[in-house]
């Protein structure tokens, strides 16, 4: 285990000892202590190691993430996670605004909950929040999966692609072309595979999937020759 | 005898206000019920840098031997903060343009045309291609709110990052990529369905404001190791504020796009009433950074309908460290060229008129997914002809700043100008020809 003191180092100083490891692995298993809110923290890992974030982040914590399984022992700010690629992002508190913005790959994890826009753009990654999420939340997302356990606020799934969102409790309003859909076999074994990977002891069949009703996906077709 | 002739002759008037453009526009709003949406970038007539003139040297200031006598056209972008700024042999880049909008071929082209000359070249809405970044020995890797294709490998690829807010053809819009460019390669790139109507997201996903592009910024910089330069693109409206902004929020290059720069599919009523004329941009640009005691140390590129080798002296004199082509370069490599104009009549329009870059069906085969059409663009060819044309832009700029005395391109000034006409005498801030008044500083 390496320990990182943020009180005597620096983020760049944090962020370039785990980026060698790309170059070089000397160590599995990280420890970030002294942590003040800093931004920026563990992101652009390129590497399968363990980074224990011990206090609340900043922005952009985990930010474009590869492979590295990147654990925050408090709050996140804003955009966590975001264009994360590959590996597993857990935030044992809150997620503020744009958790897992715009994310390709790998599992993010809100134990707490989740502020406006989580999953916004997201294109391909899985997220799982075990509390609510605010309004906005994968706003024109286009492939991967949200799972809330709690409820979600306005404008759920708003211009929504293909991603698929499952919803245990309310849901304040959806978005534009998002519209609640049916339940299959199929979607049960993924949320179940879902909630098993994030560690989430929840019943699959509680919650309600919504996904795009692909009504704006092209512009009135009456018009299409002249566009 | 013109049609219009006849008209006036038989008694006929054509109304300024309903013109016969806009009577048309009137029927195929009627008609249609959605707005007209094209490529390219405004049409209107507005001020440019064709109402400026330089004061070549005679008694009071001494030339340069034309040809003789050097006059510098490399210029260093990206060096306030990045470990390897960008170092380019001519004074002139490739602005931004997605794979997507235009086919694998132009792509390529451009990249072989600027790396031939030492210059850059810049993705665009769709990510980076292996075409481009194998052929681009400079190569800008953009940012934009859409993020798509964006990944950290790519990024580490990039040899600098231009954070896109916005470009000159739709400041405050989103790129937009319909349904028919939308083919297997771009849905996969784009992650999307293909087919669909493509509308990119107008702004960022995880950031709201300055305070949080400075947070953004430095995970850019943290992400690649503080190696390449970050650009700030803006189009050109507030640009006084917007570029202050910019610098503050810890840009190494502002990008500027006026409203001339072109598009590849935005609404026509965006293009032609949204953002400021480019001329109008660069002062406000200048102030802006020389307040800031920023100017050249936050290098300054300007874009948006960028023709000749004039256009990169105006543009130089009036502070830029350097230009962007897009319509230009497209032009260079064939675009609206006429030996297929019975071909673009075909599909309603003609060479020089063709604006439709979003219907994917470019005879000259540029703005296209079709790869029957691609194939027209050989992207060798191409490219040559790009590079000639980097070439000319510099050697007449050269030209203009060895007349001014100037061994160096960046050493051309405002007080190198004069202005033809009041309005781009106020807007370009340089005195009427023949006078020492510039309108809005007193006499």
């Amino acid at each position: 285990m390496k320990i990182i003191d943020l009180e005597k180092s620096t983020v760049r100083e944090l962020n370039q000892a785990l980026h060698d490891q790309h170059e070089e692995c000397t160590e599995r298993e990280w420890e970030v202590t002294g942590v003040k809110g800093d931004h920026n923290l563990a992101v652009g890992l390129d590497e399968s190691i363990s980074v224990h974030i011990k206090g609340h982040a900043g922005y952009y914590c985990a930010g474009m993430n590869k492979k590295a399984n990147i654990v925050v022992h408090g709050n996140a700010g804003q955009g966590v996670g975001e264009n994360m690629m590959s590996g597993q992002v857990r935030v044992m508190g809150d997620a503020s605004q744009s958790a897992g913005a715009t994310a390709h790959g790998g599992l993010l994890v809100i134990e707490g909950n989740a502020g406006a826009r989580c999953g916004i753009s997201l294109k391909g990654a899985d997220i799982v929040v075990k509390g609510n999420v605010g309004h906005m939340s994968c706003f024109m997302a286009q492939a991967g999966n949200l799972v809330v356990c709690g409820d979600a606020g306005d404008a759920l799934g708003d211009s929504l692609y293909e991603t698929r969102i499952y919803v245990k409790g309310t849901v304040k309003s959806l978005g534009a072309d998002c519209v609640e859909k049916e339940m299959r076999a199929e979607h049960i074994q993924e949320l179940t595979d879902l909630l098993n990977r994030a560690g989430v002891d929840e019943n699959p069949s509680s919650f309600k999937r919504y996904g795009s009703a692909r009504n704006l996906y092209n512009f009135k077709v009456d018009n299409a020759s002249a566009y | 005898m013109s049609d219009k002739d006849l008209d006036v002759n038989a008694g006929l008037r054509e109304s300024s206000t309903f013109d016969l453009h806009s009577m048309a526009e009137i029927r195929r709003a009627a008609e249609t019920g959605i707005y007209d949406i094209r490529g390219f970038g405004a049409k209107r007539k507005v001020p440019h840098f064709d109402d400026l003139l330089f004061l070549g040297a005679s008694m009071s200031r001494y030339p340069l031997e034309g040809y003789r006598e050097a006059c510098n056209t490399k210029v260093t972008l990206g060096t306030r903060f990045a470990k390897k700024p960008i170092e380019l042999d001519i004074p002139v880049t490739i602005a931004g343009m997605s794979f997507g909008a235009l086919s694998a071929n132009a792509k390529e082209a451009l990249g072989r045309g600027a790396s031939e000359v030492g210059t850059s070249t810049t993705t665009g809405d769709g990510g980076m291609t292996p075409e481009e970044r194998g052929q681009s020995k400079k190569l800008v890797y953009q940012y934009l709110p859409s993020r798509y294709g964006m990944n950290p490998d790519d990024l580490r690829k990039a040899d600098a990052i231009e954070v896109v807010l916005g470009q000159g053809a739709k400041p405050g819009g989103g790129g937009m990529l319909l349904g028919q460019k939308i083919t297997d390669r771009v849905a996969q790139m784009r992650t999307l369905p293909k087919g669909v109507d493509q509308r990119s997201a107008c702004r960022h996903p995880d950031w709201t404001g300055p305070d949080d592009l400075a947070i953004k910024i430095q995970e850019l910089r943290e992400i690649t190791d503080w190696q390449v330069p970050i650009y700030i693109k803006v189009g050109a409206t507030r640009t006084y504020y917007d570029v202050k902004l910019a610098a503050k929020a810890g840009a190494d290059v502002i990008v500027v796009d006026g409203m001339q720069g072109g598009t590849a599919a935005t609404q026509e009523v965006f293009i032609e009433h949204v953002g400021i004329p480019t001329m109008a941009a660069i002062p406000q640009a200048v102030q802006a950074l020389q307040e800031m005691g920023m100017h050249r140390k936050v290098q300054l590129i300007v874009s948006g309908g960028i023709r000749n080798g004039a256009d990169v002296a105006k543009c130089m004199a009036l502070g830029a460290d350097a230009v962007a082509i897009g319509t230009a370069a497209l032009i260079a490599l064939g675009c609206n060229h006429p030996k297929w104009d019975e071909e673009f009549r075909k599909i309603g329009s003609a060479a020089g008129y063709y604006d439709d870059y979003h219907e994917g069906k470019d005879p000259a085969g540029i703005s296209t997914q079709d790869p029957e059409l691609s194939k027209r663009l050989d992207p060798v060819a191409g490219g040559h002809r790009l590079a000639n044309y980097l070439r000319v832009l510099t050697m007449e700029a050269q030209t203009l700043a060895r007349a001014c005395g100037k061994n160096d391109l960046r050493n051309l000034e405002p007080e190198d100008l004069v202005a033809l006409t009041v309005e781009s005498a106020a807007m370009a801030r340089v005195p009427l020809a023949g006078t020492s008044w510039i309108p809005g500083q007193g006499f």
